[in-house]
């Protein structure tokens, strides 16, 4: 108890710990902040439209940064619109650093939270209205991927398709489930049914640049059992107890202004955490269930969070684990703590309903002293970075009902099935301070392989490397690990995902289809700075 | 106890603000003046003024004659690297032509030599005109410890020690910038010339700030 209150007094994370790669550079440390003194925000929903002027059209319009025509806007018509401005705009992390300059959807950091059902097509008219003349990080120049609908090539935000100042970009999500076109017409397989989603610039070469400088936010995906509403379907808990909570982590100049390593390749590691954009936020909560959706947006960190009680540090409260990247589990699982790569999204109800007048301090456990890859240490309780308190000290309320013990089943993965019409190995590589993959430099024009829609494939995925771990993410469809190193995954691990963690020398083998849109996405690191440093490869999805 | 204390306090600091729980985003609406570019810190942590010869013989600062003011194009290499660091050359020998006029006007390529002691001007001079590098790419050596500094404030190193030490290994990169803009990025060397030659035009200047326009 001594120990976390000493250390978090302090104001920094762990003063030993994250801040030796940018000290040893003659590079900043950020000034000490005191923790706990701001609130959390939760960002605001987006607000939608009926239509947009001009209407959104097959064929891009004037102004339009699009290159392509829409694939699948006649077959799911947009019923929802909404249009967003990316634009610069004064942001505080905290009280005691200075009010400065942000780029944001819509002015904010994080971006208005999207919420979106299945079977309701939506249009997002995105404009690019920031700064030309902008100094410093970041390039006015955007392609915004929403991480991982079920997308059509042209909407999906795919890094070489970039539109600049002044550019508008409309996006189509038709909100519908992988396999509508063949396997299961007309609405899809519902075992691939998303939850948590998240949007964020992808643009070649300055995601990290763009993403640190605030541009993302999430998306919620509800259906007839993940309903938003507490009292149906899964009867989650909904409305103000479903809180979306966004990491990243920074570094702060003497100045107390937002700092990006422009001339680090490893990795970045920021000293501070944020939280939906503040350092070290409280959040008064309620003596019920909470819906956490927990999003680590880096640009290099590894997380391993637990919620531990400020009385009594060692007593860990438990989590009850619902979904692996934003896709529900099976059944919930019971969980001490969570691992977050980096754009990894877990959801966990927690239950402080036995815990009025208590407090919890969310924990990140994991050591990691550069944005190579963490150590394998876990840290005590005791030392470990306090990323924010929960304080249940609103009055009690109604409590949603019980969880119920069963969510999706899995999609098959029969690796002998007839589906599966490939098996490709990709290893990830360094070759004279050039990331590769099997060999080859990332090239927007040039596509590695090229699976056929409607098919499946194994793919085996390889770490080279004992220095460096790589969170790969593979756009379109959810994949299954199959197995880790030869073994099989946790229970949780082996879940629907979207992004996974290579550990040092580690292979992979997974499972994913290839259904229904044709075109272009990648597959990369999601540690960013590597992304942008060309750790990424091209797949075209073909007729 | 002192600690406690503290913490006390700040439960209560916790406790004050929730009946604002709805009124939870805060985002000014007002479009901030643009901020003056401080271009002094970041001149200072990644850009040591030392001094370097060119391959043409002269004795240039880093920072004031190579890089203030231009967009620049910074790579890494040594004349005894051969084909590792052939593919690298060729390419920035495309881009240059690619870049026609800029070149020497306002985008300016530096390579510098990972092998000083061998690399003399006289010896650069040599590689220039075999690899037909014109005006406004210019190679550069030093003293042995001002190139491994920039090496390092500029990021072509490697965490392992071991690969770190192997000179071949920090040929691969192309970093390109605007100084004024204090805009950075990098590319791998072996990209498509014209890739790296559209990257490179990233950085140009926004049109209020274009030079000659």
């Amino acid at each position: 108890m001594f120990k976390l209150g000493l250390l978090t007094a302090a104001g920094y994370l762990v003063p030993k710990n994250g801040l030796s790669q940018v000290a040893s550079g003659g590079l900043p440390v950020s000034p000490p902040t005191t923790p706990f003194v701001e609130m959390m925000p939760v960002p605001p929903i987006k607000e939608t439209l009926d239509g947009l002027d001009p209407p959104p059209k097959v064929m891009p319009q004037a102004g339009e940064g699009r290159t392509r025509p829409h694939q699948a806007l006649e077959m799911f018509p947009p019923v929802r619109f909404a249009e967003v401005h990316q634009r610069e705009a004064l942001h505080s992390f905290h009280p005691e650093l200075p009010m400065q300059t942000i780029w944001g959807f819509d002015g904010m950091f994080p971006g208005p939270t999207h919420v979106c059902r299945y079977g309701e097509p939506y249009l997002v008219r995105n404009h690019n209205d920031l700064p030309e003349d902008n100094g410093g990080f970041g390039l006015p120049s955007v392609s915004t991927h929403l991480h991982n609908s079920h997308t059509p090539s042209e909407s999906d935000g795919f890094p070489c398709d970039f539109f600049e100042h002044g550019q508008f970009y409309d996006q189509h999500y038709p909100n519908v489930l992988a396999g509508f076109s063949k396997q299961f017409p007309p609405n899809g397989d519902p075992r691939e049914a998303m939850s948590t989603l998240w949007y964020h610039d992808h643009r070649v070469d300055f995601t990290a640049q763009n993403v640190y400088k605030g541009l993302a936010g999430f998306c919620l995906l509800f259906n007839e059992h993940d309903t938003g509403d507490e009292s149906t379907g899964f009867r989650l808990p909904s409305g103000e107890y479903d809180v979306p909570m966004l990491f990243a982590d920074k570094v702060f100049d003497p100045e107390g202004l937002a700092f990006f390593d422009l001339f680090n390749l490893d990795g970045i590691i920021g000293d501070k955490l944020t939280v939906n954009g503040k350092i070290q936020p409280f959040f008064p909560v309620h003596p019920r269930k909470y819906r956490l959706r927990l999003l680590n947006t880096g640009p290099s960190r590894f997380m391993q969070l637990a919620l531990s009680d400020t009385r009594r540090p060692q007593q860990i409260l438990p989590l009850m684990q619902i979904s692996n990247d934003g896709n529900l589990l099976p059944r919930p699982v019971e969980v001490e703590s969570i691992h977050l790569s980096v754009a990894e999204r877990v959801d966990v109800i927690v239950d402080f309903s036995e815990s009025a007048g208590r407090s919890f301090v969310l924990l990140n456990r994991m050591e990691q002293i550069n944005g190579r890859a963490p150590t394998s240490r876990i840290m005590p309780v005791g030392a470990s970075d306090a990323v924010m308190r929960f304080d249940v000290v609103l009055p009690p309320v109604a409590d949603s009902p019980p969880l119920p013990e069963h969510f999706y089943d899995l999609p098959p993965t029969n690796a002998n099935s007839p589906e599966v019409v490939a098996r490709r190995l990709f290893r990830l590589d360094r070759l004279q301070g050039q990331w590769t993959v099997n060999g080859r430099i990332f090239d927007c024009e040039t596509a590695l392989v090229t699976p056929r829609e409607g098919t499946a494939e194994i793919w085996t995925i390889q770490n080279t490397s004992n220095a460096w771990q790589h969170p790969v993410h593979i756009h379109f469809e959810e994949h299954q690990i199959l197995t880790r190193n030869g073994q099989r995954p946790s229970v949780v691990e082996r879940a629907r995902k979207d992004v996974t963690r290579l550990g040092f020398g580690e292979t992979i083998e997974l499972f994913i289809r290839f259904r229904d849109f044709l075109g272009r996405y990648p597959a990369h690191c999601h540690n960013v700075v590597h992304e942008d440093h060309a750790m990424m490869m091209r797949f075209d999805i073909v007729p | 106890m002192k600690t406690m204390t503290r913490k006390t306090a700040l439960a209560a600091l916790a406790v004050a603000p929730v009946f604002g729980y709805l009124a939870t985003r805060k985002t000014t609406e007002t479009k901030p003046a643009t901020r003056p570019i401080r271009r002094e810190p970041f001149r200072a942590g990644y850009f040591p003024n030392v001094a370097m010869q060119t391959h043409e013989g002269k004795t240039v600062r880093f920072y004031d004659n190579l890089l203030k003011d231009k967009i620049v194009v910074i790579n890494f290499f040594y004349s005894r690297c051969g084909g590792l660091c052939s593919p690298v050359a060729r390419n920035l020998a495309q881009v240059q032509k690619l870049l026609g006029g800029r070149v020497g006007r306002d985008i300016f390529i530096y390579s510098i030599s990972l092998d000083p002691g061998h690399d003399t001007p006289a010896v650069l001079r040599e590689y220039a005109r075999n690899r037909g590098i014109g005006p406004g790419w210019l190679l550069l050596t030093g003293r042995p410890e001002d190139v491994e500094l920039l090496r390092r404030k500029l990021g072509f190193t490697d965490p392992d020690p071991v690969v770190d030490r192997d000179k071949s290994q920090h040929a691969g990169i192309v970093r390109y910038g605007n100084e004024a803009l204090q805009r950075w990025a990098a590319c791998p060397g072996e990209a498509k010339p014209e890739w790296i030659a559209k990257s490179i035009l990233w950085m140009d200047w926004p049109k209020a700030m274009k030079k000659g326009a």
